[in-house]
């Protein structure tokens, strides 16, 4: 990352641009994005956005090399110092989650243009990247920003495009599954606004930093109460919290399976993130954790998400569907990492975070180049698949084992340090809940490598015909990742620990 | 000989033994269309292997511990490679007996016209390679990560045959497997992990006096010894049996050696690495541990008398063995953990005799219940005899090599004034007399049993006499009414017999080893 950073500067105007990194990261896919309509060309939009996006990955990684040599960066828009104007601030925490957003933003792309061809009718695809790049826009919005009124215009713009992205799907239920999305996301983002308004009602402020000064001087108020209890609805709606996740399932189906693989990765990570900072940053200088017992809340909440998405996961017959489940039932560990509420629980949840993306990309990947040769991804009418299609099924295994958490995959990293976070509090109930749940993981993964590799492929049916190579190596790398950091997770683990410092740390000393 | 591999360090040497076979599973793969080539690939990666191992023998054996650091995976715990002397005598048995089971296999697949040959030998490497891992790790965590490499390989050769009833047994062998080692073990090692700091495998334990106190310390160790489902303990036995779908080489190597061996292998370096012998002495509650082994040994047999197709005799007739080097461990006697882990090598060419006998019998009569096998012994000497002398070193009657195990395990049972283990040794002793020696002893009555109508063919594998190869399922040394196995397979039923034989006469590197791993 470092050396990243140290070659960037070695770019011409590097001096000039520098400093601006922080808003660039943002202002380059927004403006870039309505380009796609004067293109008006399905192949030159896609050519487009992915110039695009992999500039914004590179920017992301000299972001996370600044940070990591120099510490926090703080960016006023338009030199407005805050509280009046808008601050940008990139601490280790959201440069981290920024690389993971745009590396998969960046990786889905090459593998999209083959599978959005196919699934996506000819005269939208240019509509396709159009919204594409605006929702990473939004995504990348969400987590850069230090203002909790911009944050919510970011979310609007990541959920607006990404309701038109997933009624792209093919079939007309995509349609409904976007409609309930809108619903639910409306709401998410109604109450995290109407929380917002209580904050500045009472404070005057809408910077975090600011924010998270002036609040433990109120906290005693009903209003900020009622304020933190609005934002911590509202996010868990975007992020899918159980049991505020009934619009995932269905939109992650339907979608068409290049945004599923996007969104999966992606979305309610970010949402992870914004709750990870206005739980810890600006809500962490107040008595609010502890007088709500948010912290036991959410760690049941996640326990019985764990449970019910990898429950419900294996009666699924659509594997798409299993992985929109499982994702609930992933989405739980996150939660539960914060609601631990210590620096080895955050750091289980950030590291949760990156490892998600990566094996849930794959597996996503995987599942839709089966999509792409078989023409669906019915249990049924994937017999004998390992056989079909060798490459795609062995990364859908390897993210499967990641998914379960055996060790030599990232999933195994992820559930060693939330393990160990909840035996360090003493919770031996939720250690073995997060273990106990992985078995139910076993059972919906193994459904699927029954009928892959032990049933025989139908009459007829071509052998080894994989999708084009521009779909492959996309998930090849996503699952080569998945093993390089289940080795390695001493990285991950690393950065995710001084992640969780940067938001902790702004906690108990209120501005960093 | 002597030259190759010569400049080797033994750190070097120690990672080759996981890289040799994983190189050689590729080789497999990509020579899978030349049948002769393949197979001959398989023996030259088992021959390569041992030849390394070999030569880590005299390093060990003169008090060297090569270590390697390999990487960190998560902070303050890496992946690192110790050998020992425990890792020694494992690592040793596993690539010798993997020699001999390629010899084997060679016969048996093709004398029993399996399919999907090279997915068999690819997947048998990839497991050997685990075996070694685990046989090398420096640490738990290492242990662990190699442990599970070793269930997950291991389930294509379960469910090699692909049908109902094979994808039945591989999903319990599986289930168990790993639901044991991620909800019992996995928490056992973290928790520790927790407390220590550390989970290096250090001579005496890890833990500091007083950081565990005894009901705990109880909990810790049925966490470790109810995790590590390879060792199977009952409850949680039942994998082994259902594993019995697998092709019978698998059945021979892993679920007589390699893959159990692990398990236990895993339990002592717990009691003697991570606990410590001392610690469990010092603690009452461990002995509840010791008693569910004893429990698993005697029950297990009995299991074993009720059971009359042959391979199923043998996995409960293993499970009640495992269970020998468990009580081992928890007796926490030095005299005890060296029987225990002369056991894991003496053990394992009994039972791969036994294993492989009754391969040659399905292979060359398609015969797999005991009831059916009266008389067959008139058809098939050599089978028949090596059965019984490998029933013989199993029981632990000298001259055979079972006899040293069970001596210093009954040792360290007496030594601890532990009568009741005393008794169940004494009682499984009888309990195998019971129910192996009926088996080769029938087969040589002069009638046949009445036969039943469904003894040709219905074992579930013979689909394959169509074959276009017409490999002779049988050979007969022009004698007459004899129908012996292939000629590849009885050469390593011969092979592991002697071993029996010899480990009882020359048993002194083994027991050499053995006691440095409880020398103060």
């Amino acid at each position: 990352m470092t050396a990243i950073y140290a070659y960037f500067l070695t770019l011409p105007f590097a001096a000039v641009i520098e400093p601006h990194l922080p808003v660039l990261q943002v202002v380059v896919p927004l403006l870039c994005a309505p380009i796609c309509v004067l293109l008006r060309h399905a192949k030159l939009s896609w050519l487009w956005a992915t110039i695009v996006t992999w500039l914004v990955f590179f920017i992301a990684l000299v972001l996370l090399g600044k940070v990591l040599a120099g510490g926090l960066i703080i960016y006023e828009i338009g030199n407005w110092p805050p509280p009046w104007g808008i601050e940008y601030r990139i601490d280790a925490a959201n440069a981290l989650v920024l690389v993971i957003i745009t590396a998969i933003g960046a990786i889905t792309l090459p593998y999209a243009k083959a599978s959005v061809e196919k699934e996506v009718s000819e005269p939208r695809i240019y509509l396709f990247y159009l919204m594409y790049m605006l929702c990473l826009t939004g995504l990348i919005g969400i987590t850069t920003t230090a203002d909790a009124f911009n944050l919510f215009v970011f979310l609007e713009i990541s959920s607006l495009s990404s309701y038109v992205l997933i009624s792209l799907g093919g079939s007309r239920r995509a349609l409904t599954a976007s409609y309930r999305y809108l619903v639910m996301g409306t709401l998410g983002a109604t109450f995290y606004i109407i929380g917002v308004g209580m904050m500045y009602m009472m404070t005057g402020s809408l910077n975090m930093a600011d924010l998270a000064t002036l609040l433990p001087a109120v906290d005693h108020t009903r209003t900020v109460l009622a304020a933190f209890a609005f934002v911590v609805v509202g996010l868990g709606l975007k992020l899918a919290m159980f049991p505020l996740h009934t619009w995932l399932p269905n939109a992650y189906a339907f979608a068409p399976s290049a945004v599923t693989v996007f969104l999966a990765s992606t979305a309610t990570k970010v949402a992870i993130y914004a709750l990870l900072r206005l739980v810890l940053t600006v809500f962490g200088g107040t008595d609010l954790f502890n007088v709500t017992h948010i912290s036991l809340m959410l760690v049941i909440l996640a326990v019985i998400g764990m449970f019910a998405g990898a429950f419900v996961a294996i009666f699924q017959k659509d594997v798409k569907r299993m992985l929109a489940y499982s994702s609930v039932s992933q989405v739980g560990y996150m939660v539960l990492g914060i609601g631990l509420a210590t620096a080895a629980g955050v750091t289980g949840s950030i590291v949760h975070l990156f490892n998600h993306a990566v094996m849930k990309g794959a597996a996503f990947m995987a599942v839709g180049a089966m999509f792409y040769v078989v023409g669906s991804v019915r249990l049924d009418d994937l017999a004998g698949i390992g056989k079909r299609m060798p490459v795609t099924t062995a990364v859908f295994l390897v993210a499967g084992l990641s998914l379960i958490g055996t060790p030599v995959t990232v999933g195994f990293i992820s559930k060693w340090q939330l393990v160990q976070a909840a035996i360090e509090l003493g919770w031996w109930y939720v250690a073995a809940g997060v273990l106990l749940s992985s078995l139910l993981a076993i059972a919906y993964v193994w459904r699927v490598v029954e009928v892959a590799y032990l049933q025989a492929p139908p009459e007829g049916a071509a052998l080894r015909t994989e999708a084009p190579v521009s779909m492959l190596v996309p998930m090849i790398v996503l699952a080569a990742a998945a093993v390089w950091f289940g080795i390695d997770g001493d990285t991950t683990l690393r950065l995710a620990g001084e992640a969780a410092n940067a938001l902790m740390g702004a906690a108990q000393g209120g501005k960093p | 000989m002597s030259g190759l591999l010569a400049g080797l360090q033994p750190a070097e040497l120690m990672q080759l033994t996981v890289i040799v076979p994983v190189v050689g599973a590729f080789a497999i793969l990509a020579l899978g269309r030349w049948e002769n080539l393949r197979d001959a690939a398989s023996l030259l990666t088992a021959s390569c292997l041992f030849y390394v191992v070999y030569r880590l023998y005299p390093v060990v054996a003169a008090g060297g511990r090569p270590d390697l650091v390999l990487m960190d995976m998560v902070p303050g715990l890496s992946i690192r490679l110790t050998l020992e002397p425990l890792g020694m005598i494992f690592a040793g048995i596993a690539s010798f007996l993997w020699i001999v089971t390629t010899l084997y296999a060679i016969g048996y697949m093709r004398g029993h016209h399996e399919e999907n040959q090279t997915r068999f030998y690819f997947f048998f490497a990839i497991a050997i390679a685990s075996a070694m891992g685990v046989a090398m790790s420096g640490n738990m965590l290492t242990l662990f990560v190699f442990y599970e490499v070793l269930s997950v390989s291991t389930y294509p050769l379960v469910a090699h045959h692909g049908t109902d009833e094979a994808k039945r047994g591989a999903r319990v062998y599986l289930s168990i497997l790993l639901t044991t080692s991620i909800v019992f073990l996995l928490m056992g090692m973290i928790w520790t992990f927790t407390l220590t700091g550390n989970l290096d495998f250090v001579k005496g334990g890890i833990f500091k006096p007083d950081q565990l106190q005894d009901p705990l310390a109880g909990i810790l160790l049925a966490l470790y010894a109810f995790g590590i489902g390879k060792a199977a303990l009952m409850p949680f036995h039942r994998w082994l049996p259902a594993a019995m779908v697998a092709p019978t080489p698998v059945s021979a190597l892993l679920h007589a050696v390699a893959v159990v061996k692990a398990g236990v292998f895993s339990v002592l370096k717990v009691a003697v690495y991570v606990f410590g012998l001392d610690l469990m002495a010092a603690t009452p509650s461990a002995d509840v541990m010791l008693y569910v082994a004893a429990f698993t040994m005697i029950a297990a047999s009995l299991v074993a008398m009720r059971q009359d197709n042959l391979k199923r005799r043998l996995a409960y007739s293993t499970v009640s063995q495992l269970s020998y080097i468990v009580v081992g461990a928890f007796l926490a006697h030095p005299d005890a953990a060296v029987g225990g882990a002369m056991h894991i090598a003496t053990h394992a060419f009994g039972k791969i005799t036994l294993f492989f006998c009754a391969g040659a019998i399905l292979v060359a009569s398609h015969k797999t219940e005991i009831s059916q096998m009266r008389g067959l012994g008139r058809k098939m000497p050599v089978t028949f005899i090596c059965f019984m002398l490998g029933s013989l070193s199993i029981i632990g009657l000298p001259p055979f090599a079972g006899m040293w195990s069970k001596w210093y395990l009954a040792l360290g049972a007496a030594s601890t004034h532990e009568y009741i283990v005393v008794a169940a040794f004494m009682l499984s002793s009888l309990l195998n007399v019971a129910y192996l020696l009926p088996i080769a002893i029938r087969g040589f009555y002069s009638n046949p049993g009445p036969e039943p109508a469904n003894a040709h063919g219905d074992d579930g594998h013979g689909n394959g006499h169509d074959d276009a190869h017409h490999v002779p399922s049988t050979v007969s040394f022009g004698i007459s009414g004899i129908e012996e196995a292939p000629l590849f397979s009885l050469a390593a039923i011969c092979v592991t017999t002697a071993g029996c034989v010899v480990l009882f006469f020359y048993p002194d590197a083994l027991f050499q080893l053995a006691s440095q791993l409880v020398a103060p």
